[in-house]
């Protein structure tokens, strides 16, 4: 384990940061949205009349949260790992631009058979289809084919890039084990290694998404109100639906 | 077009709500008899404007016979629900379903509020087949899409008769018929009107009666022979079963409109019930948890007025020699402290302080029309017909209210009737009085239900506690 971990932080320390603050800011941006949970806790928080109740809603939120990324993460990963990477690169864009622009077109509101009388399971449940549906676990995507300190080279027409250091340079190594874009999938891509940072992965980006919900459902329960709702509740379906289509070109255009 | 904020008429709670700006524009459904379309009315609300008090816009539906009554929005606070949130949405369009159509005409209320255009038709042809219901009555904004009550349905042969009634749901964006709601409905034939405690998951339905019933007018022999509705329904709004039914005895006929306390950490609501057939009464009753069980509870009652001259009684009234209350609407203050209670026979408006649910106080009431009476507004003269459909501001300062029931009981009832609009202005520490000022004369046109700009107190339902 240890040696796991190591190999993690060296990936933070050695190599390039960004991939692991960016995993950070997304985790705070979906905490942020009031549709993955926030406004739920308050909402129960405020039936019980209770504040322990909010924070008590909050863990099988992040739950639900966590399993849905961590499973979207891990069919990236595995689709990565046996199939031809470039039709997986250019699939996953495709898809999340196709996702984002449908988001645009028609912003349905999932939620389903969901009520105010819900229970751990439920909550966990609820949180898991919403953060599927709105695509969260996809707009990570990006950070599979990061390549931090890679060296990007252009070969027979195309921009292949190479990871200088796999499985430390970036998280896409580190992860995925991809060793380069265009190439066949590498034999270590179901490494002990890719599994354990495949969970830290999802670990820090729901624990990162479970204290900005946190701090909001606090903030809005104790001091701000419900008039906060009203004048502060942009319309972060439209910022989430674009940032899908930015992931997923990022995800084309990097690599 | 993506709207980048709420919508500023959208509350979480149903005190915050009660701090909105005052409305400016009144909806009135207008139910015309004599081969004459049904139309619906704008009536200008707002003291400030120099056509204050006066109908400002008409519009007349391209069929016959619709018989509009209740109407509602395509949105509301409910947007606001924690579970399905999704606050940017416009309330802009006014579904209007026909009563003895089963059509839905959609109003457009942009970009002119003043001026609503009618966008598209649903017809009954497809409400049936996609629903198997008929005869629509209450469209409520719900957190998931429109829910509409039904009277009517498809029965077992597969035509349209005395099926039972229910709730269909359209899409909230593109207004199609998604089906009808039920998965198990249990027990439940009739339908009426329809609400809910979101904060209990749970739906409640009450009972008219059959279309067939109704719809030729009132047979006093059927509500003598107790054949009309008594019972209320609750349902678990999640897995849309029925769960439990709930029998206030079949003296009570025809149990109407439903309003449960906007603030959804509480658990009760109250119905009216228009006639007693054992002493001609009208009642008004609480449902609330009694352990994991619905139960409930008569807490007003009203009696029937005595009457010397019987020449003075219509036809349908003269075998009773007196006039029965018929309570036919109630209404709930967002604050869930005052209930108003229409006496459609009597001509009397009644406010109560229900603060306490189970002891409501009598704090004011107002005589407008009735039967023998004829209760004169300052502004009018005698009048026909009796306060009706009853409509609170989201203040909780002005009601407003009509005197059409449904067009064949009309006649019977309250033979030439003419339709007229008032508002009442409420004390809020009790107390009711006429708007001397405020008259709408609609004449041959009968005025149903009246809906506020912005939401009033029968629109919107909310997830957050007061």
């Amino acid at each position: 384990m240890h040696d796991h971990l190591q190999q993690a932080m060296s990936a933070a320390h050695g190599g390039s940061p960004w991939p692991w603050l960016a995993l950070i800011l997304l985790g705070a941006y979906h905490g942020l949205n009031p549709a993955m949970g926030w406004l739920f806790a308050v909402a129960l928080g405020m039936h019980a009349r209770s504040g322990r109740r909010v924070i008590w809603a909050l863990l099988p939120i992040g739950l639900g949260h966590a399993a849905s990324v961590g499973l979207v993460l891990a069919l990236l990963w595995g689709a990565q790992a046996v199939l031809p990477a470039r039709p997986v690169r250019y699939g996953v864009a495709a898809l999340l631009v196709g996702y984002g622009l449908f988001h645009l077109i028609r912003s349905r509101h999932a939620g389903g058979r969901v009520g105010m009388q819900v229970g751990f399971r439920d909550l966990a449940l609820w949180s898991f289809l919403m953060a599927t549906a709105h695509g969260a676990g996809l707009m990570l995507a990006p950070l599979l084919w990061w390549q931090g300190d890679g060296v990007t080279i252009v070969a027979h027409g195309e921009r292949v890039a190479v990871s200088a250091r796999e499985g430390t340079a970036s998280l896409a190594g580190a992860v995925s084990g991809v060793h380069a874009a265009g190439l066949a999938a590498p034999a270590s891509s179901t490494s002990a290694p890719g599994i354990f940072n495949l969970a830290l992965t999802t670990a820090l980006h729901a624990s990162s998404m479970l204290l900005v919900a946190g701090a909001v459902a606090w903030l809005v329960y104790h001091r701000l109100g419900l008039l906060f709702l009203r004048r502060a509740w942009v319309n972060l379906d439209l910022v989430w639906a674009l940032a899908l289509v930015a992931s997923g070109m990022a995800v084309a255009l990097t690599g | 077009m993506p709207v980048w904020r709420p919508d500023p008429t959208f509350y979480p709670s149903p005190r915050l709500a009660m701090e909105a700006p005052r409305e400016g524009l009144a909806y009135v459904a207008l139910l015309r008899t004599g081969g004459r379309p049904d139309g619906f009315a704008v009536v200008d609300v707002d003291p400030r404007s120099a056509t204050y008090g006066r109908v400002v816009h008409t519009l007349d539906f391209p069929y016959t016979g619709d018989e509009v009554h209740h109407f509602g929005w395509n949105a509301c606070s409910s947007a606001l629900c924690p579970f399905a949130p999704h606050p940017h949405v416009e309330r802009r369009y006014l579904l209007v379903p026909g009563l003895r159509s089963s059509r839905i005409y959609i109003l457009d209320t942009k970009p002119n509020p003043a001026e609503p255009r009618l966008v598209k038709v649903i017809e009954p042809e497809e409400v049936l087949r996609r629903a198997g219901y008929s005869r629509l009555h209450t469209v409520h904004c719900g957190p998931d899409g429109i829910y509409v009550s039904a009277l009517g349905g498809r029965g077992e042969g597969g035509q349209d008769g005395d099926g039972p009634g229910g709730i269909l749901i359209l899409d909230h964006d593109s207004f199609e018929v998604l089906g009808r709601w039920e998965v198990d409905r249990g027990p439940q034939v009739y339908a009426y009107d329809f609400w809910w405690h979101l904060g209990y998951d749970t739906v409640v339905t009450s009972e008219w009666g059959a279309p067939s019933l109704f719809e030729g007018g009132l047979d006093l022999d059927d509500v003598v022979s107790r054949r009309y509705g008594h019972r209320l329904h609750f349902w678990d709004l999640r897995r849309r079963r029925h769960v439990q039914e709930v029998d206030l005895g079949d003296q009570h006929q025809m149990v109407l409109e439903l309003r449960p306390a906007h603030d959804p950490s509480k658990a009760y609501g109250f119905v009216g019930v228009v006639v007693s057939v054992e002493d001609l009464s009208g009642s008004v009753w609480v449902w609330y948890r009694d352990g994991d069980r619905w139960a409930v509870r008569k807490v007003i009652e009203i009696p029937a007025e005595p009457v010397e001259d019987k020449d003075a009684l219509p036809d349908i009234l003269k075998p009773l020699g007196a006039v029965p209350p018929l309570i036919t609407d109630i209404n709930l203050s967002l604050d869930d402290r005052f209930l108003y209670v229409s006496c459609w026979g009597t001509g009397e408006l009644r406010q109560y302080d229900v603060s306490d649910p189970f002891h409501p106080k009598l704090t004011g009431s107002v005589r407008l029309g009735g039967v023998v009476r004829r209760a004169a507004h300052p502004a009018a003269g005698p009048l026909t017909g009796g306060p009706q459909m009853v409509e609170v501001s989201r203040d909780g300062r002005r009601v407003y209210v009509t005197n059409s029931l449904y067009s064949t009981w009309d006649d019977q009832f309250y033979p030439g009737l003419r339709g007229w609009l008032v508002k009442l202005d409420a004390d809020p520490a009790g107390g009711l009085a006429v708007d001397p000022g405020f008259f709408v004369e609609f004449g041959e046109s009968r005025p149903h239900q009246v809906r506020l700009q912005g939401g009033d107190s029968s629109s919107d339902s909310f997830c957050f506690p007061s």
